[in-house]
């Protein structure tokens, strides 16, 4: 049976060139980075590169760069790590419970240590509404910025409808905030875990302050990424030890993830003009294709998305049912679906754009990547409408569409 | 409940906890029994319907029953949900006829838990997706009595109404708190109350704080 795999922001497969960049580091240049002997010196060397190398990709200083074991971690340590450090040292008493605003459309690696900075009483916290693209209005965050602001978390592109946020501008307003109140706060994160592959990731473009990668969605290895942290900028780490990546996340560096992550970035960047346009072309022919079916509804911006990013809403029927069909058929899909999370609600991202439950249970998103061709989409193409007749003609809901801006 | 031999279906789209569907899960989904194809047909028949598409799943039932005997002999449905709850109201359907049909009452005491058990079991978390199906069928028997002109044997929903949604009642609650529901996620993890209908959360808050306490003293 044929495998056409549309999930690449759940992961990528590893690029074969990534791979035999690592080879060397598992069994040849093995050493711990903090031994004085020839080995150890040889993965310090490694790591150096690989660090450079991901600085120079971001327009930053090597220093600026800590290695973690993925996006996850990178979100935690920026936005754990920033309010711990302003808390426990450099706010005064009367500010023991500083703001922290982010958008409603964030990743569950921002929602959730914040929610339970918010939960333990650390922080208050505003969430930010979106348009019905899910994009963030620059003018509401400078409304809902306040003297006890110390950070801004807004995503560089969402994973699930694609649609990319404008940091550079609300990078830029930050930046003049700070001058007009003459104060370091707030600092400016974004999780930019699913641009990477995709995007330009000059921090000195977008004034942002931390900035979290990950290798598993540009084709490296799973279990590493990277945080940005601009020079200046403190913060209490969460991992304590042996102080290895400038005391900021101690445990002896993961040397073949690090190469392999700091080769994927390389070459994702390297060779993204040639492959954005290539897949807008797939993407869009999905988008067109996939409309024709009655119905439907594009979930997310219809320019302003990542190149890869297809997520459609089909009335009356539930996403996973169609997920689960497409599977059967090769074709591996996800879903913002209910019945798909661990929770009983459906996506957090489509209902923050404003659409109904509904049309969030029924939406569908299919993510390309570099194996992806044209005679894929068209396969999608020719089975779609089937699944979702099918589907709908077991459906006992047919609802009018004006349920379905 | 799981079977460790099969091969995982499909992952969540948080990428980190798969679920394995039984054989006889996937055969009812890919191949469900009984679907509704033309409701014109069954005009005249006695149906039920439970839950919405906000809260994730809606179930419709359709059954004739044999007057004489008050068996069911033809049952017929339409399901907006996962694979689970598609599976779960196949089986219910073919659970309905089988043997020369249910007796009317039979059917009344069907559970969820008999149909997913028939199922091979569904993995814990989507339990809740297969709640609904037995709620129709009660719906479409309480519908013939109706059109029967038997009203003295229609029997509402034991319990009062919380979520109109879902038909979850007060006493649904007070059973799924006995059966170890001790926060709201885990209560709506077994009833699906208040998916899509958030406004009868407090209440929902309330009759659950009132059930542990009652059985398990203030905590």
């Amino acid at each position: 049976m044929q495998s056409i795999y549309l999930d690449h922001a759940a992961t990528t497969p590893l690029d074969k060139r990534v791979l035999a960049a690592m080879l060397p580091f598992f069994t040849q240049t093995f050493g711990n980075p903090s031994s004085f002997h020839t080995p150890g010196l040889r993965a310090k060397e490694a790591l150096a590169a690989a660090r450079k190398s991901c600085a120079t990709i971001l327009n930053a200083h090597a220093d600026e760069i800590v290695f973690t074991s993925g996006g996850t971690e990178a979100d935690n340590l920026a936005l754990m790590g920033v309010t711990r450090m302003a808390t426990l040292y450099s706010l005064p008493s009367t500010l023991s419970h500083p703001h922290i605003i982010a958008s409603a459309v964030e990743h569950p690696a921002v929602l959730e240590p914040l929610a339970a900075l918010e939960k333990s009483g650390a922080i208050e916290l505003t969430l930010l509404p979106v348009d019905k693209f899910g994009r963030v209005a620059p003018d509401d965050l400078v409304h809902a910025l306040r003297p006890d602001t110390i950070l801004v978390s807004i995503m560089y592109a969402n994973n699930e409808i694609g649609t990319i946020e404008p940091i550079a501008e609300i990078g830029r307003l930050l930046l003049k905030w700070r001058k007009t109140h003459d104060t370091p706060y707030p600092y400016f994160h974004s999780d930019a875990c699913q641009a990477a592959g995709a995007l330009a990731l000059d921090v000195e473009k977008s004034h942002v302050d931390l900035l979290a990668l990950n290798g598993g969605k540009i084709y490296g290895p799973k279990g590493v990424g990277c945080l940005f942290v601009r020079r200046g900028l403190k913060l209490e780490p969460l991992v304590y030890g042996g102080g290895q990546e400038r005391n900021l996340r101690s445990g002896t560096e993961n040397v073949p993830g690090i190469v392999g992550f700091a080769t994927a970035l390389e070459l994702v960047q390297a060779e993204k003009e040639r492959e954005n346009k290539r897949l807008t072309v797939l993407r869009d022919r999905l988008i067109q294709g996939l409309l024709k079916i009655p119905k439907t509804r594009l979930n997310g911006h219809p320019t302003e998305r990542l190149p890869n990013n297809v997520n459609v809403s089909f009335m009356d029927i539930e996403g996973e049912a169609a997920v689960l069909y497409l599977d059967a058929l090769g074709i591996f899909a996800s879903t913002g679906s209910a019945c798909a999370s661990q929770t009983l609600d459906p996506s957090h991202v489509i209902l923050a754009t404003g659409m109904s439950y509904e049309a969030a249970h029924g939406s569908i998103r299919f993510t390309l990547g570099h194996g992806t061709k044209k005679t894929d989409i068209d396969y999608v193409l020719k089975v779609m409408p089937g699944i979702i007749e099918k589907l709908r003609h077991m459906s006992p809901v047919n609802l009018d569409m004006k349920y379905f801006r | 409940m799981k079977n460790p031999t099969l091969e995982p279906d499909i992952l969540n789209r948080a990428g980190d906890n798969g679920w394995f569907y039984s054989d006889t899960v996937k055969d009812h989904f890919f191949n469900p029994r009984n679907f509704m194809r033309d409701e014109s047909a069954y005009a005249d028949a006695a149906m039920g319907m439970v839950g919405s598409p906000a809260c994730g799943d809606a179930m419709k039932v359709w059954i004739r029953v044999d007057p004489a005997t008050e068996r069911i002999i033809d049952c017929k449905w339409k399901t907006f949900g996962c694979g689970s709850a598609i599976a779960s109201t196949s089986m219910l359907s073919v659970m309905a006829t089988e043997n020369g049909g249910l007796t009317l009452d039979a059917a009344r005491h069907l559970r969820p838990q008999d149909v997913t058990a028939r199922l091979g079991g569904l993995p814990a978390r989507k339990i809740h997706c297969s709640v609904l199906g037995d709620k129709a069928l009660r719906a479409a028997v309480n519908d013939w009595y109706r059109r029967a002109g038997q009203l003295e044997k229609v029997e509402a929903e034991a319990g009062r109404v919380v979520d109109a949604l879902t038909q979850v009642t007060d006493q649904d609650i007070e059973h799924a708190v006995l059966d170890g529901a001790d926060t709201l996620e885990k209560l709506q993890a077994k009833l699906k109350v208040g998916i899509g209908n958030p406004a009868c959360l407090p209440e929902v808050e309330q009759l659950l704080r009132f059930y542990t306490e009652k059985y398990f003293g203030k905590q």
